[in-house]
């Protein structure tokens, strides 16, 4: 199996970029994907369309989370271990800041890459990466059970001090 | 008096999400409005998938309805209408929405201070015992409405 860490070549990156635009949702958001040597940047482009709070024309907090889980899905498909395309299992927001009417911008860090699941932190910001709008926790299950072997069989003592990770 | 509390069902959904351009966009649909506890709908459209082999939602246009109905939660749980702002929201996705289905989601505010509101919902597809995310949100409230007041009718 490759290092955890270990990226996937940056051509096959860019071969990575016009993919996304294959999901609608990624569409609806304006969202695109920037290379940043073996790093990528998500980006959510403005539009009117965007907007949650008509009354202080801020950004609605769903679609920075939506921006944010996109990009940690993207950012695990970098790394050479992600065979399958993770499905979300969970994400935590924090709303740091109103978001205005400009291009939103999200880097995700890998905290944790298991054999089932992995752990992403990922931050957004507009004009300034040290100003975050918001900032999120995600957790991702990378491969999934095969078919009629879901249910777990029980371990006797002996199966589980054997287990190594 | 908090003004959206007279509101019908019709109104509140151009109050309340026919002028957010982002919950407009995704077609959400106000199904019940009662203090505390709202009903929102997200009607199944193929721009919001996330899988194109499968046809399911992506967790974004899920993540937005959670946030817009949890918020219409805690706006309709106040005394008198103050500007409120989501702080923290976790979403938790038991399983994928299933295609050409109606999500669901149900947010009640439980918990109101002078500053914080706190509200859970849940998503279902149809069957409200086979729960499709479960959230918790955390929500900080304003002294007033923001600079544009759509409710100015009724600050005296």
């Amino acid at each position: 199996m490759s290092a955890p860490d270990e990226k996937v070549p940056a051509e096959q990156i860019d071969a990575m970029l016009p993919e996304i635009l294959k999901i609608p949702y990624a569409r609806h958001l304006g969202f695109t994907l920037l290379r940043d040597g073996t790093d990528i940047i998500g980006r959510m482009a403005y539009t009117d369309a965007l907007i949650g709070n008509p009354q202080v024309r801020a950004l609605h907090g769903g679609t920075l989370g939506a921006l944010m889980e996109l990009t940690a899905v993207c950012k695990l498909l970098t790394l050479a271990r992600t065979t399958q395309v993770p499905k979300t299992v969970g994400i935590s927001i924090e709303y740091l800041r109103s978001a205005g009417r400009v291009d939103t911008f999200a880097r995700a860090t890998v905290t944790r890459h298991g054999r089932r699941v992995a752990n992403v932190r990922i931050i957004a910001y507009q004009d300034d990466p040290l100003r975050p709008v918001a900032a999120a926790t995600a957790h991702f299950l990378l491969a999934t059970t095969p078919a009629g072997a879901r249910e777990p069989k029980p371990v006797s003592t002996g199966e589980l001090s054997r287990s190594t990770p | 008096m908090n003004p959206l509390l007279k509101l019908t069902l019709v109104q509140a959904q151009q109050v309340m999400i026919d002028v957010v351009p982002q919950s407009h966009a995704l077609g959400l649909k106000l199904v019940e409005f009662a203090p505390s506890r709202i009903v929102v709908d997200l009607p199944y459209d193929a721009r919001l998938i996330g899988d194109p082999e499968t046809g399911v939602l992506h967790g974004g246009a899920i993540t937005t309805l959670v946030d817009s109905t949890c918020g219409i939660a805690v706006l309709t749980t106040l005394r008198t209408l103050r500007r409120c702002a989501t702080i923290d929201l976790r979403i938790d996705y038991l399983r994928a929405a299933r295609p050409n289905q109606t999500v669901r989601c149900i947010a009640e505010c439980h918990r109101v201070t002078h500053e914080i509101a706190f509200v859970r919902a849940t998503a279902h597809d149809g069957d409200s015992s086979d729960l499709l995310a479960t959230a918790a949100g955390t929500f900080v409230l304003f002294e007033t409405l923001g600079t544009h007041d759509i409710f100015g009718e009724a600050k005296t």
